[in-house]
């Protein structure tokens, strides 16, 4: 016998289920009434420093289905690369970038859009992360939340640099991650939960 | 004072054989939503350590209670209180985060449009509230004991009573949404989405049991459930590149 350790187990994770917006958001379903607005209904405010992008995607399932029930919630920095977060320690980001926020496929045409700032690069103890935005991903038949990050494909010389993407063995799935290009601005990022063009999802 | 979570340092790595795995055969939707391939598997970074922090001065008076928080007439039902503690894998306690909850009412029956059970709406039901987690990682909500439900999956397969929990860390790689049981209900053990949960000892930790103490005579019974998120990691030797 040895000694025990104290730790916990973390409480298992349950999928989210078809009805997540009743308790995520209840006034874009049409429960209105509880809270004044959803949560994270926007990840930043008027006055932004930096370019304001817009992202629109869906979420597609190994069928080919696009997935009107899927809610995803993203966090990045501002454009200086600073979290908005009680336990940033570099710095003081921009107060009008909240940094988080929380949007769930249309129920009819499965488009999902996230207007915000583009990200500035983060720090990593191998080099500088590329600028990314985090995702997390649930819906019915996901039983955990799943990670993946945004990156741009107009920041190609950061990309090749980022020790996250570097860890990335098939190198042709980075593509997965990339934001394409659409106008001044705006940007389409399709996340493929399963099938052969599969986002690159992560364990961090 | 208690000592409570750390807010920064790196995530303790997520224990998958612990978790459900993705694709889970016995809950079908899952077949088609579960990659297929290995997910990227590497230690934390500074956007997983850091994330949203919200204030008590968001909260609406009744938002922790869901039996007054839709029209303020009461919704029809069991009256019962939910209470326990948000934790960290250290046992500390997690002070000043989101939790959220969302159910079905009384009858087994949700507030949305793609719920088509036969059971009734309540129209003084909302079926959603929110709370964040005092200096002590404590936190509560009154709400009505939800009902089982059938679900389109197996063809009989019921959802045993449970309440949806989502709940923030300090850090964006805590974010962890799950399900509270209720002790003794016998469909816990034949619910296709609690298997998907590979032990026993992982399924028990997310029921809840009958708390006597912490009810109220004569007004509502209550249930305990504690939530535990990845820890963070505190070593007096700072990572290095070279690991030496
Ligand atoms: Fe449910």
């Amino acid at each position: 016998m040895v000694q025990k350790l104290d730790n916990l187990m973390e409480s298992p994770s349950q999928t989210a289920g078809p009805y997540v917006h009743i308790g995520c958001t209840p006034n874009f379903l049409g429960n209105a009434g509880i809270y004044p607005v959803d949560l994270g209904a926007s990840a930043i405010r008027e006055g932004a420093k930096g370019e304001i992008i817009t992202i629109t995607g869906h979420v597609r399932d190994g069928s080919g289905m696009i997935m009107r029930d899927a809610m995803i919630e993203s966090w990045q920095p501002d454009a200086e690369g600073l979290f908005p977060s009680a336990n940033e320690t570099r710095g003081k980001a921009d107060p009008n970038v909240l940094g988080w926020c929380r949007f769930a496929a249309d129920f009819d045409s499965g488009d999902w859009t996230l207007r915000t700032v583009k990200p500035g690069p983060v720090p990593h103890i191998q080099g500088m992360m590329a600028p990314h935005i985090s995702l997390w991903i649930v819906a019915r038949g996901i039983n955990i939340g799943l990670q993946t990050r945004i990156y741009f494909e107009d920041e190609a010389e950061a990309n090749a640099r980022c020790p996250i993407l570097n860890r990335i063995e098939h190198r042709a799935r980075v593509n997965t991650l990339l934001a394409k290009k659409t106008g001044d601005g705006t940007y389409r990022f399709d996340i493929v939960l399963q099938g052969e063009d599969e986002t690159v999802f992560f364990d961090l | 004072m208690t000592e409570t979570s750390p807010t920064t340092g790196p995530l303790f790595p997520r224990d998958r054989f612990w978790h459900p795995p993705a694709y889970t055969p016995g809950y079908k939707t899952s077949m088609t939503r579960a990659p297929s391939r290995p997910l990227v598997a590497t230690s934390s970074t500074l956007s997983e350590e850091t994330g949203p922090a919200f204030g008590r001065d968001m909260l609406g008076e009744r938002d922790n209670n869901l039996i007054l928080n839709f029209t303020g007439q009461p919704a029809i039902g069991e009256r019962i209180i939910v209470h326990g503690r948000v934790l960290d894998q250290s046992g500390r306690p997690v002070p000043n985060v989101l939790i959220e909850i969302w159910q079905a009412n009384a009858g087994g029956r949700y507030r949305h449009q793609k719920d088509g059970y036969l059971a009734p709406l309540d129209p003084n039901f909302g079926g959603c509230g929110r709370t964040i987690s005092d200096d002590q990682g404590r936190y509560e909500f009154l709400t009505v004991r939800p009902g089982a439900y059938p679900w389109p999956n197996g063809t009989n397969d019921w959802r045993p009573m449970h309440i949806h929990f989502s709940v923030f860390g300090s850090g964006f790689g805590q974010r962890l949404i799950t399900q509270m049981y209720f002790e003794g209900d016998p469909l816990i053990p034949r619910c296709p989405i609690v298997r998907t949960i590979p032990s026993q000892e992982a399924i028990d930790s997310l029921v809840a049991p009958l708390d006597m103490n912490g009810g109220i005579p004569m007004d509502a019974l209550a249930y305990k459930f504690d939530i535990v998120l990845r820890g963070r990691r505190q070593t007096m030797f700072e990572n290095r590149l070279e690991g030496l």
